[in-house]
């Protein structure tokens, strides 16, 4: 059973990894780039992967936060995460997981509608986060948020836990999503 | 004259087809005009080549002569084109009295033709000419595509006559792009250049060791990286393809559907292996409700270089390897319009 747990392994010293899960591998190397480049205190690590499960007999480290990737502009992105989520065990959606939903600027070209994932995001219970990853205004400073909210899932930052983060994010949304 | 010398005159005359004999035999210029009339093209090829190598008795051909009747069976492909082109010619006037044809020779055979079309009555409208490139050497002709739709059985007709076959076929493939047709029906689109460069093969695959990347990235997925990138190479090579703009699928769903008052949603799908189609309709069933006639659908790929898209598809992440082969089927069958009965 390759299921994809959040507290299985020891923390390294100073060090923060988050994994992308995403069909779109260009944007995904992209991303990570970018995460790189940010000024961190902590030492990051970015694992790019298309879908789960990951490969079993690798030795990685553990995964602080999980970002699914879904690019607006292929239903075969969406289907790729959604087929994804099985192979995660439930704790990482206290505020480890979190979905970026890519493409929405460009409406002509969505074949993906942002309702669904959002809803998708509401379904199990995580923040949702719109970008544009092919412009580097937008990816950068994506990068920035990505790498604030994985310090903070890693323990980095005193005082805030990725479950308080969570609901100080949860609290922003508009009370219409409870209709979706 | 040497006994050897009859001898072969007679097989080389024999391995003439009788369609091309006297054109031969002119091209040759050794009999004299007079003697080439008295030859009786009616009878057996075997007659006829003893009638032959009597006349080359009479006027002693020597084995030079004789040579030089074997290069010029050789080179009847040069008197098949001119033949070809007033036969064509002919065959086009004498239907359309108003017609301009023009031919250019090119390189590998190709007998550029240009018609102008005009009707019994009016003159030949030159600016709406098409154009068709005809291979002697092979059974293929590519035409422009006519506005003038009328005319093209005409052409058809024209072009199976003046080749002397027996019918003619339009294959369902289409491009802009004249080489990537040629390469396509001549099935040279898949000769690999040659270029000897070690280190490429190692640069794709040590994902890792790229320099341009940092270490502090890491791909989970190398394996099925590389497998898809496998696949996509067994499927459609390391050559650059050939040019395509469209692809076009037209499916009939034969299946006669009812609806039931319960079920406002009919789905129908087609080709699960290839496209998804869910057709929903109100409660009324509207244009799906009793239906006797097949359910038609057309599916149009575009872009600005077909075969490459679909290539870069898979490792792009945009769909899964191996793609449907109705797509990669395309250059391999020679078609990129297909139709498609779901039964």
């Amino acid at each position: 059973m390759s299921v994809l747990r959040p507290l299985d392994k020891l923390p390294g010293l100073n060090t923060a990894t988050v994994l992308l899960v995403g069909a779109d591998d260009a944007l995904l190397q992209q991303l990570a780039d970018s995460m790189l480049k940010t000024d961190c205190a902590s030492e990051l690590r970015v694992h790019l992967a298309r879908s789960l499960p990951l490969p079993s007999n690798v030795n990685r480290p553990r995964v602080d936060l999980l970002v699914f990737v879904i690019n607006l502009h292929s239903k075969y992105s969406l289907q790729s995460v959604e087929k994804s989520l099985h192979h995660v065990d439930a704790s990482f959606f206290l505020g480890k997981a979190c979905f970026l939903a890519t493409g929405a600027g460009r409406e002509n070209l969505c074949s993906v509608h942002r309702n669904t994932v959002v809803r998708l995001a509401h379904t199990y219970r995580s923040p949702v986060l719109f970008c544009d990853l092919e412009v580097e205004g937008s990816r950068a400073a994506m990068a920035q948020r990505l790498a604030r909210m994985l310090q903070i899932s890693a323990g980095h930052v005193p005082g805030v836990s990725a479950m308080s983060l969570l609901s100080l994010l949860r609290s922003s949304e508009s009370p219409s999503l409870e209709d979706l | 004259m040497d006994e050897t010398i009859a001898e072969f005159i007679r097989r080389t005359i024999l391995k003439i087809p009788m369609s091309e004999m006297m054109t031969v035999l002119e091209a040759w210029n050794f009999l004299s005009e007079s003697q080439l009339q008295t030859l009786n093209l009616r009878q057996r090829k075997d007659s006829l080549a003893q009638s032959v190598v009597l006349l080359c008795e009479e006027k002693c051909a020597s084995l030079s002569d004789a040579a030089l009747l074997d290069i010029v069976c050789e080179d009847l492909d040069l008197f098949d084109i001119e033949q070809f082109k007033s036969s064509f010619k002919k065959i086009l006037q004498r239907a359309l009295r108003n017609v301009t044809v023009s031919f250019r020779d090119a390189e590998e055979n190709a007998v550029w033709i240009r018609i102008a079309w005009g009707t019994q009555y009016t003159k030949p409208n030159q600016y709406k000419p098409t154009y068709v490139v005809y291979y002697s050497h092979t059974p293929y002709a590519f035409t422009s595509s006519s506005r003038l739709k009328s005319n093209i059985p005409l052409l058809g007709q024209a072009l199976t006559v003046a080749s002397k076959h027996h019918q003619i076929v339009k294959m369902d493939l289409r491009s802009r792009y004249l080489d990537s047709l040629k390469a396509i029906v001549f099935k040279q689109y898949n000769q690999n250049f040659e270029i000897h460069n070690p280190t490429a093969p190692l640069q794709e695959r040590s994902v890792g060791l790229d320099i341009n990347t940092d270490s502090r990235i890491i791909h989970e997925n190398a394996v099925e990286k590389d497998k898809v990138q496998r696949i996509t190479q067994e499927t459609f090579g390391d050559y650059p393809q050939p040019r395509l703009e469209f692809a076009q699928y037209k499916f009939w769903k034969a299946a006669m559907l009812t609806t039931t008052p319960q079920t406002p949603t009919q789905s129908l799908q087609f080709h699960n292996r290839f496209l998804e189609t869910k057709f929903k309709s109100d409660l009324n069933g509207g244009i799906l409700a009793d239906r006797e006639e097949p359910l038609r659908c057309l599916i149009k790929f575009s872009s600005p270089h077909l075969l490459e898209a679909l290539k870069s598809l898979a490792p792009a992440g945009i769909a899964d390897a191996p793609l449907s082969p109705l797509l990669t089927c395309i250059p391999s069958r020679g078609m990129n319009y297909f139709k498609i009965r779901d039964k």
